[in-house]
Order: C-alpha cells, then sequence, then structure tokens
C-alpha cells in the first residue's frame, strides 16, 4: 500500500490512547484493527496527519461479565468474539451475526468496537448491538460515558462519538428467558457486504412470540430497528402471523440503491429475511 | 558402464556418486498424477515475482490516469512535480513523443480496412478512457512517485463518452476517434464454407423453425493474483536492457518492443520471471512496459513500476463484452438447418494486440458440435471510451460456445423436446470424425456419446428431473433447474497457416530444446512461458518418459529470451499440444543421435538397438546396452564417437501444429433457486472432459477446477459496470465479485479419453475448457428452473436481483414472436433485461 505520510503513536494504555489522540488534534484517525481505514488510505481517500494504532493497549481486549451485562474490550477481534464461550452464551447472535463478517483474514484482524466506530450501515454489527440494546463505552479528556446504541448511529459513516473520544468497550445486556437468536445476511459471494442482513432476538411463551428484538442491516443510513414490526410480533404463533407481522417492516425506510441492489429490491429482502429470521429464532421455520 | 567407454575424470568423479548415471527409469510417468515441481517455492514465499525485484540505484515509475472518459488535453504540467523530494523526472505524453514509439501494435488486422487508431503510451491529444495514461513520475521510491502523480496539473476539456456499442453506431454520434470519422472498427462477414443461410432456411418452408435470441456477453475484469509490473535495468554504456515482466509473452514481447519503439532487437532482453496468472490479460503488449523501457533509456537508470488492483482494473486488458443476436433454424422434427450470427464486439477505446481477433476467433465456434448445412456470421467491431478489450481465459469460444449452447436449450423449448435429446439428434456421432464442419474447421477426433452418457450417470439426470417435476407440482419455493452444456472448443492456437489466411501478425509454431547433460540430467527449453499452468512438471514429465529418465532429473529452462531464445508463449491452450509436443519431437532427435553413438560403442548396427526405458540394447544380447546417461557422457567426453558425428545429443525442433486440438465435453449443473429471495445456489455440477491423452491428471484436474470457477463466475457473479460518463463503478473488489471457494459447489468431475488424432501424443487442450464450458451449463440451469415461470432468458451474471425481477415479471418485455422473414415459425426476444440498466445508471452509493 501507498498511502500518504502520517505521524503514527502507538500507546500502551487507554489514558496514553486518549491523550495521544487530544496531542494529535482534528485529522488523527484511530486505527483499530485497519480493515476500513488501510484500504481507505490505500485509495488515499483520506489523508490523516495521526495515525493512534490502538492494538497495544491491552484493558480494549477481551470479554468479561459485569453481573447481567457482558463488557466486549473494543479491540477484541471478530474471531475472539466468535470463540468466545462467554459471547456464545450469553449473545449468541453476536457470534452467529460475527462469523459472518467478511472472510477469516477479515475476521482475524478486524475488532468489534472498530467496526461499531465505523459506523458503516451495510456493516453486520451495528444492527445486532442496536437489537441487543448494547451500550457503548466512550473514553475522553473528559473521563466515560455511557452511549444507549440507539443513540449511537448518527448517519453514514457517523456516530455521536466525538473526534476527541475513544470506543473502549461494548456493554450486552445477558438475554434471560426463552430467547432464540437468527442472524440472516443476504449477500452475493461469502465475503461480500450484506446486502440486506436482519438480526433478530426472540422470546417465546407458551409457543408465541412475547418479545422481538430486530435489527437490520443496510437498509438506511444507519442500523434500522422496526419497533412496529417487534410489537406486531408478539403474540405470533405460527410462521403465518410471524410472516404477516414482517410485511411492514420496510415502511418508512429508505434503503440505499448501489451496486449491489436497487432499493425495492432490498425492501422485498427485508421483508422475506425479517420474516425468516423470526421464524427461526422462534422455532417456527416450517 | 561398458568397457568401450572412457570418459576420464569426469566418469571418476561420478563413479564416486553411483546414483548419478545409473538411475533406472521406472516408466509410467505420462498419465501420472504427479504433485506439481513448482509449488514448494509458491508456498513458501520463495517466488521471484517482478515485484520482488529490487536492483541497486531502482527508481520507480507512476502513471498519472484520466479521471475522465472522454477529454482533450489542453495541458499538461508537471513542473509541481518535480519540486517534490525524491522526484527524479516527470513526463508528459508530450514530453516523451519523441522516443516512444508512434503507435502500439496490433498484430491482427481482421479485415483489410480495419480503422486502427494511432495507440501511443501516454496520450498526447485526448484521453478515452477512464485509467488512459497522460503523464509518469520517476522518483527514489514509491510513496514519493504516488505524492508527485498529485503536484502534477493537468487541464482537460470535457468531451462526450461513448459507453452503449449500438448508440455508438448511429450516424451523428460521438466519435472516439474523430479522425476515424466512425466508431467502426470493422466488419468482419463469414459465410461459413456450407450453403447459405437464408436459402437454406427458406427453402425448408413451412418446416423451418427459426428462433432468435440477444444474449449478452458482459464486461469482465480478468482478476490474476499478481497484478501487473515491470523493470527495466539499462546498460546505458552498450544501449542495451533487460525487461522483467509480469507476462504470458517475453518472446513476442521482446520483437514488439523493438518494432514499436527502434531499440534493436538483440539489444533487448525480456524475462517473464515467476508470473501470478494472466488468463489473457498478460497476453499483451502494455504501455508500461514501453514507458519503463524508455524512461529507464532516457535516465540510464533502472526503473520500476507496479500497479495496484485498482489501477489494473482501469489499465489492464478487459475481457468479453459483446452482443450477439443469435438465430437458428431447424426442420419440425428438429434437424438443424443453420445458425445466423451477428455480433457486436466492444474494442474498447483502442486495439490491443489482438482486440479485434477475440471475436473473430469465436467465428469458427459457433456450432460447435452441432451438424447444420448453413451458417452466417459477422462481427461488428465497435470502438468506445472504455478500458481495451482482449483475451480473457477462452477468448471467442466462451462466448460462441454460450450462445449456441442457451440457444440450443430455446429451440427445444421451442419444439418441446428434451434439451439433450436435440444436441443428440444433431451432434456429429463418434464414427464420423473427422468431420468437416460447416465453419470451416476439420474437427480430428471426439465422443460425444461417451462423454454425455458418462456425465448423465453421474449426475443422476433421471433423479433430478423426477424432483423437479414434483418441485414445480407442489410449488415448492425453491425451484430445481438443470442445465446442459455440450461444448467443444478449438485450442492449440495454431496451425501458421490458419493464423495466416486470419492476417494475424505471426505464426502458430512452438519451439523446444533438449540439452543432455554430462551427468545424464536433461535441461528442456521451452518457448511456452508458464505463468502457473504447471510447465515444470508436466514438460518433465514428457521428456522423462520420452529420454527414459527420472522425472527428478529435468528441469526446465522458460520465459527468459536470453536462455530460452525461440518462443511464441502461452495462450489459448497451446502450451501441451503445441509446446509439448515440440519438446517430444526434440527428444526424439536426442534419441536419433544417440542410437547412433549408441550402436557405436555397442559395435552393433542402429537397425539392430532397441531402446526402451532410457536404456539402448542389441537385439539378440540383452546384456549388451548402454543408458541414455551413459551416451550423453560419452557423448560429452566424446574420445570415441562416429566420424563426422558432432559431440552432442542436444537437439531443438520448431513445431507447427496441423490442426487445433477440439477437447469436448457434457457439463451438467443442477440449481436451487430460492424464488423469494432470487438466489441461486449450485447444488451439484457434473462434468466430464475429453481432452484426450492425459500428462499429469492433477493438472488437469486443476485446470477444470479453475476453469469452472471462471465460467461460473461468468453466469453469476462477475460483471464491469460503467456509468453514463464512462466510469468503471465496479473498479474494486469489493463492487467486482470474484467468487471465491466458499462460493462454489462441489466440482464432480470425470473423463473420457479420446486422444487427438492430430498430434503424436493424442493430447489435447485444457486451459480454457472448463471457462468455456461451465457458463451455458449454469445459465441454462437457472433458465430451465425458471421457465415455469415464463421465463426465457436471463441477463449474466443472473444476480438474485435479477432472477427476482424475472420472477416479478417486470423484465423488460420479451417478444413472444418476432418477424418471420423465412416462412415457417420464428420466435425471439431482444433480450437484455431492465434490471440492468438500471443498475448500470446508478453507482454505488457507497
Amino acid at each position: 500500500m501507498i498511502p500518504p505520510e502520517f505521524d503514527y503513536v502507538a500507546p500502551t494504555t487507554l489514558a496514553e490512547a486518549v491523550a495521544a489522540l487530544g496531542e494529535a488534534g482534528e485529522d488523527a484517525k484511530i486505527l483499530a484493527g485497519g480493515q476500513s481505514l488501510i484500504p481507505v488510505l490505500r485509495l488515499r481517500l483520506a489523508f490523516p496527519t495521526t495515525l493512534v494504532d490502538l492494538s497495544r493497549v491491552p484493558e480494549l481486549r477481551g470479554v468479561s461479565e459485569d453481573a447481567d451485562t457482558l463488557v466486549i474490550g473494543a479491540m477484541t477481534k471478530h474471531s475472539d468474539v466468535v470463540e468466545d464461550p462467554l459471547v456464545q452464551q450469553h449473545a449468541p447472535l453476536l457470534s452467529e451475526a460475527t462469523a459472518t463478517v467478511a472472510d477469516p483474514a477479515v475476521r482475524h484482524r478486524g475488532t468489534f468496537g472498530g467496526a461499531l466506530a465505523h459506523a458503516d450501515p451495510a456493516g453486520d454489527l451495528a444492527a445486532v448491538a442496536l437489537a441487543l440494546d448494547a451500550e457503548l463505552v466512550a473514553e475522553g479528556p473528559g473521563g466515560r460515558r455511557t452511549i444507549p446504541a440507539r443513540d449511537f448511529f448518527l448517519d453514514y459513516l457517523e456516530t455521536s462519538l466525538s473526534p476527541d473520544e475513544i470506543l473502549a468497550a461494548v456493554r450486552i445486556p445477558k438475554l434471560r428467558g426463552s430467547w432464540g437468536v437468527r442472524y440472516e445476511k443476504f449477500n452475493r459471494v461469502a465475503q461480500a457486504w450484506a446486502i440486506v442482513g436482519v438480526a433478530a432476538a426472540v422470546r417465546t411463551e407458551g409457543g408465541a412470540i412475547a418479545e422481538a428484538r430486530i435489527g437490520l442491516t443496510n437498509m438506511g443510513s444507519t442500523p434500522v430497528r422496526p419497533a412496529a414490526v417487534e410489537a406486531a410480533l408478539v403474540g405470533a404463533s405460527d410462521r403465518a402471523a410471524v410472516v404477516a407481522a414482517c410485511a411492514a417492516v420496510a415502511e418508512g425506510l429508505t434503503p440505499p440503491s448501489d451496486l449491489g441492489a436497487q432499493a425495492d429490491y432490498r425492501a422485498h429482502l427485508a421483508r422475506v429475511l425479517t420474516a425468516r429470521a423470526v421464524a427461526h429464532a422462534a422455532g417456527m421455520s416450517s | 558402464m561398458t568397457d568401450q567407454m572412457d570418459a576420464g575424470i569426469v566418469a571418476q568423479q561420478i563413479a564416486e556418486h553411483p546414483d548419478a548415471l545409473s538411475k533406472p527409469y521406472a516408466g509410467g510417468e505420462l498419465g501420472r498424477g504427479r504433485r506439481r515441481k513448482e509449488d514448494a517455492k509458491l508456498v513458501t514465499g520463495q517466488t521471484n515475482w517482478t515485484d520482488n525485484i529490487s536492483l541497486p540505484g531502482l527508481l520507480h515509475m507512476t502513471v498519472l490516469r484520466s479521471p475522465m472518459a472522454h477529454a482533450k488535453i489542453v495541458s499538461v504540467d508537471v513542473s509541481a512535480a518535480l519540486e517534490l523530494p525524491g522526484v527524479i523526472a516527470a513526463y508528459s505524453g508530450a514530453d516523451l513523443a519523441d522516443v516512444m514509439g508512434a503507435s502500439m501494435p496490433c498484430a491482427w488486422p481482421v479485415t483489410p480496412d480495419m480503422v486502427s487508431p494511432v495507440h501511443t503510451p501516454l496520450a498526447t491529444d485526448e484521453v478515452r478512457y477512464v485509467g488512459d495514461g497522460v503523464a509518469v513520475v520517476v522518483a527514489r521510491d514509491r510513496y514519493a512517485a504516488a505524492d508527485a502523480l498529485e503536484a502534477i496539473a493537468v487541464e482537460y476539456e470535457q468531451l462526450p463518452a461513448v459507453v452503449d456499442m449500438e448508440e455508438a453506431l448511429k450516424p451523428g454520434a460521438p466519435l472516439v476517434h474523430s479522425d476515424k470519422g466512425t466508431n467502426q472498427c470493422f466488419l468482419f462477414d463469414f459465410p461459413g464454407a456450407g450453403a447459405d443461410y437464408a436459402e437454406t432456411v427458406r427453402g425448408a418452408g413451412d418446416d423451418a423453425v427459426v428462433v432468435r435470441r440477444r444474449f449478452r456477453q458482459q464486461r469482465l475484469l480478468p482478476t490474476p493474483m499478481e497484478p501487473r509490473g515491470v523493470v527495466v535495468a539499462p546498460i546505458a554504456a552498450a544501449d542495451e536492457f533487460t525487461m522483467w515482466s509480469t507476462t504470458q509473452i517475453p518472446h513476442v514481447l521482446r520483437v514488439m518492443l523493438a518494432l514499436t519503439t527502434g531499440i534493436p532487437e538483440h539489444k533487448l532482453r525480456v524475462v517473464a520471471p515467476d508470473v501470478g496468472g494472466g488468463f489473457g490479460a498478460k497476453l499483451n503488449v502494455y504501455a508500461e512496459e514501453i514507458l519503463a523501457l524508455v524512461v529507464a533509456r532516457k535516465l540510464g537508470r533502472p526503473v520500476k513500476w507496479t500497479e495496484s488492483r485498482s489501477e489494473n482494473y482501469q489499465a489492464t486488458t478487459h475481457g468479453r463484452d459483446q452482443i450477439q443476436d443469435i438465430e437458428i433454424a431447424a426442420t419440425k422434427d428438429g434437424t438443424l438447418l443453420g445458425l445466423k450470427v451477428e455480433l457486436l464486439a466492444d474494442m474498447g477505446a483502442y486495439l490491443q494486440l489482438i482486440t479485434p481477433g477475440v471475436p473473430v476467433l469465436g467465428a469458427f465456434m459457433f456450432p460447435a458440435i452441432y451438424k447444420m448445412p448453413s451458417y452466417h456470421f459477422t462481427c461488428t467491431g465497435v470502438f468506445t471510451t472504455k478500458t481495451p478489450t482482449d483475451a480473457y481465459r477462452g477468448a471467442g469460444r466462451p462466448e460462441a460456445t454460450y450462445a449456441i449452447e442457451r440457444i440450443m436449450d430455446e429451440l427445444a423449448a421451442e419444439l418441446g423436446r428434451d434439451p439433450m435429446e436435440l444436441r443428440r439428434q444433431n451432434w456429429i456421432t463418434h464414427e464420423e470424425f473427422p468431420y468437416e464442419m460447416v465453419a470451416g474447421l476439420t474437427y480430428d477426433s471426439g465422443n460425444y456419446e461417451a462423454a454425455t452418457d458418462k456425465a448423465e450417470q453421474m449426475f443422476d439426470m433421471a433423479g433430478l428431473r423426477r424432483e423437479q417435476a414434483e418441485r414445480r407440482e407442489r410449488k415448492d419455493p425453491v425451484q430445481l433447474g438443470i442445465g446442459i452444456s455440450t461444448f467443444t472448443e478449438m485450442c492449440g492456437l495454431a496451425p501458421s497457416r490458419v493464423l495466416g489466411s486470419l492476417s494475424y501478425g505471426a505464426g502458430g509454431w512452438e519451439s523446444a530444446s533438449v540439452r543432455m547433460l554430462p551427468t545424464g540430467k536433461v535441461e528442456v527449453v521451452s518457448g511456452a512461458t508458464p505463468h502457473g499452468q504447471g510447465h515444470h512438471t508436466a514438460w518433465s514429465q514428457i521428456v522423462a518418459d520420452s529420454l527414459g529418465v527420472p522425472f527428478e532429473d529435468v528441469e526446465l529452462v522458460a520465459g527468459d529470451t536470453r536462455s530460452s531464445p525461440k518462443g511464441m508463449d502461452t495462450y489459448g491452450s497451446r502450451s501441451l499440444v503445441v509446446g509439448g509436443v515440440a519438446i517430444h519431437k526434440a527428444t526424439g532427435k536426442v534419441i536419433e543421435k544417440a542410437k547412433r553413438i549408441a550402436a557405436h560403442l555397442l559395435e552393433a548396427s542402429e537397425d539392430d538397438l532397441d531402446f526402451g526405458k532410457g536404456t539402448f540394447s542389441v537385439k539378440g544380447s540383452p546384456e549388451a546396452k548402454l543408458t541414455i546417461q551413459e551416451v550423453a557422457l560419452a557423448t560429452f567426453a566424446a574420445h570415441n564417437l562416429p566420424d563426422g558425428m558432432e559431440p552432442s545429443l542436444d537437439s531443438d525442433y520448431v513445431y507447427d501444429p496441423e490442426n487445433f486440438s477440439y477437447p469436448h465435453g457434457t457439463h451438467l449443473c443442477a440449481v436451487d433457486i430460492d424464488t423469494e429471495t432470487g438466489f441461486t445456489k449450485i447444488r451439484r455440477y457434473v462434468c466430464v472432459d475429453d481432452v484426450g491423452k492425459i500428462v499429469n491428471p492433477v493438472i488437469v484436474e486443476g485446470q477444470i477446477h479453475g476453469g469452472l470457477a471462471q465460467g461460473i463466475a461468468q453466469a453469476l457473479y462477475e460483471e464491469a459496470v460503467y456509468d453514463a460518463e464512462g466510469n468503471l463503478t465496479t473498479g474494486s473488489l469489493v463492487d467486482y465479485l470474484v467468487p471465491a471457494a466458499p462460493d462454489l459447489p462441489h466440482f464432480d468431475t470425470g473423463r473420457t479419453e479420446t486422444p487427438a488424432t492430430s498430434n503424436p501424443l493424442g493430447v489435447k487442450g485444457v486451459g480454457e475448457a472448463g471457462t468455456i464450458a461451465s457458463t451455458p451449463a449454469v445459465i441454462n440451469a437457472v433458465v430451465d428452473a425458471l421457465r415455469p415461470y415464463g421465463v426465457d432468458d436471463i441477463d449474466m451474471p443472473a444476480t438474485p436481483e435479477r432472477v427476482w425481477r424475472a420472477l416479478q415479471g417486470s423484465d423488460e418485455e420479451r417478444a413472444t414472436a418476432g418477424t418471420v422473414s423465412y416462412g415457417g415459425s420464428s420466435t425471439g426476444s431482444t433480450g437484455g433485461s431492465a434490471s440492468s440498466d438500471s443498475l448500470e445508471n446508478d453507482g454505488s452509493a457507497r
């Protein structure tokens, strides 16, 4: 790669990293796993003055528990998320979705926090974070603050992190009760971005849906939580009811038209895939 | 060793290493599944890619490329770039006009009046595609060179882009080359070797059934793992140059560089070091090769240029891009009457080495394996403001095979016939070979029945057809489609006289030299240049089998015009059927010479010598024998040779094939289509290929697998898309979808073996067969699944969205009845899906 010239710092603690970011000023960029930033540099589409590399900050890596919450370090690699037993137990939707991210090489470099902070609506994990009511922990010169996922994703590639803040961890409430999950990813080749993705977590009681949480990938400029469909799904007890409830999933959305798909096709896919994801998660597949 | 031999000190030394001369040849080398000799270094990173080459004082060149599809160059100012640290030189096209040659070569003027525009390595007056070179920078490192590009100021005056071939041919269309007065490059008219098509169909009267279709061969981006690169090292005082290039054709390149730049051929050495795939895209003479050469000459210092993948997609030739109007006629009982083909072929902005020849090569393949009395082919080459097209794996034959195999299915549907049964009715039976085709070729051998029977059995055709009926019956959301491709192709390019008759600028021979070293080892020198094919392994097997020496004792010398000075290089599945045969013939001459010497040493008559498994023995007295290695040593010593005999076994052969080779096979594909999403999943892929005698089944299998992947890629995944302004919107691997292992099915491969009769090894080419065969098999399967929904064609790639739209009936209205011009019934469609247009006009939002 032949990027433009930049300075490079590799702090070893989060405090140092925040300080380095502050010092480097507005045109600095945080380097996490580099799976989005490096291609941008290679194509000379960005000209940061400084890269603050977080890969040597151990406190940003790993998965732990905090009572009813799972805490995942922002620099935890996708491959580690997929393999982690705590994630598999308490946030299986995240394990399943992360396993579909790009290809093994990317999953061994790319990080959970990096993917969320990049906020590409075609990325798989933002919709999952949204569906799971995750909270994002940001560290800045003013200290630490916690941002609910629904307030985090502002627009295409835009989050509520301020330029001097670093995403430190992601807190995901553990699923308690009879939950089923499913990530339906639709793409043309395995390593490609999702044309549409649907993350679904569904709690059933007595054979009917008691609670549904859905996150949509690539159906707008941010990940989308279709609240009306979630509400309509409550009480559904067979596949037909699920399909009926999901028919409205694209209403009010403006999915992109691009080389991957036209908007009307994306809307159609969202309906089909949401029904499939929910039915699968609810055990109503056939 | 025998006591007649006295090889002195060398013999003594060899005697201390007893295996050196006595390793016996075990036999069975031809057809053996050897692991490839070249792979150990490839998988351990000990390769010598062009970009790995570093030389003292090496400078790095970068090319500033046009961001516009079509514009007049008002001015180019490189002065700011020259001010930057590390920058040695920067040149505009005008700066290099006197040294870079008048025009880059096109070696294939397909018609006498072909329009051949000037194509300089850097544009001087106008840029004509996004990626056209405008200036170069030479700097101490790649970073400085890349930075300096941004400092060059170019003023453009925008001209209209010419993107659509049909629009380009309309009167008053903006011109790609205004001095030529037309966007039409050529009109190639080939009436075939049979009866007149229109008369034949008219003659059949009411019994004629005519089906026509318009198929689109989308533009494809060849994606070798290794992009292009070049290094030039000058010896300034001698005005001599060594060029290392990622090329398939170092020999052709040397000739063309000499002709283009005026640097004498004998002062140029061209080396193709390890080359990481080409697929036809490195079968060319590129601007950057000439630029690196003339800049290195100007500066007297070594220069390197390496392209990025994005640059590769803009500046390396593209493949396919044809519109095919095809019409097939048969009598109502299904007997073919003839075929009419009208092609539009997109040349892009300029003619590269064989740009116009690629679609014309297809002229000979449309009739494929079928007997028919009449055939007419025309092809119109069209200039557009896009990257030039040129050869891409199959070059002309995949396009033809796609069209004929697709329309055979459509004819079967029209006649209400089983598509395989209709093929059987019309194909050449194995007793009929050699068979003179309506397109003028003579197929030497083949057995389509055997390959098809075997494939159908492996596929379980009956079982799948049953399941298909059941799924249709119960309106299963997942529908099953079954596709057939019974293909042949012409490869082993090519008999020189045929190339001459097609106005190609060179011959189609290949050269080989076989050198017996004093210790009995063998160096085989080939003019075929490997870039992934496994030449080291296959040639070792041919030489080992022929000379009777161990496989391990053979080494290949190739890819360097100094050490393998004569060659026509590697493309068109020619390495084995031309280059391999040349090697085989050269070994025959070695054996002839060795036999004379052996007879002399054994004091026997040559007629009394037998030769087998590397040993000469006297008939009737088997203890009197010499191995070929012993003869080699004796020849080296030269103490006791027949009178007047030169002390050398080394032999050359330049082989000019008498015919093409015609591999064939039957490919069967079953797809599951999710009718709710339009997603196509290949669930079974069976192919039985007949590539004649096999030298190495592992290499054959690898070629088939890779070929299938590329053919399936065209059917389902890959498409180069330009927007209305002439920008390549699929300019990276994010948007240009190359399938990888997880996207491809298990390949169930089988073989039949019908030896070629036109060469002594009985071999046929295999490098392109999988690509040629697989695309129509997949699309026929997709259309088969959708036919109950009223769908009778789909554009490639058959994306989920296109399939879904076809199922919604929102595809562009397809005519159900075309005009009837010959009597009889006729159906046609003008193809082209609505989705493709709207997709192309709507660039990526990302």
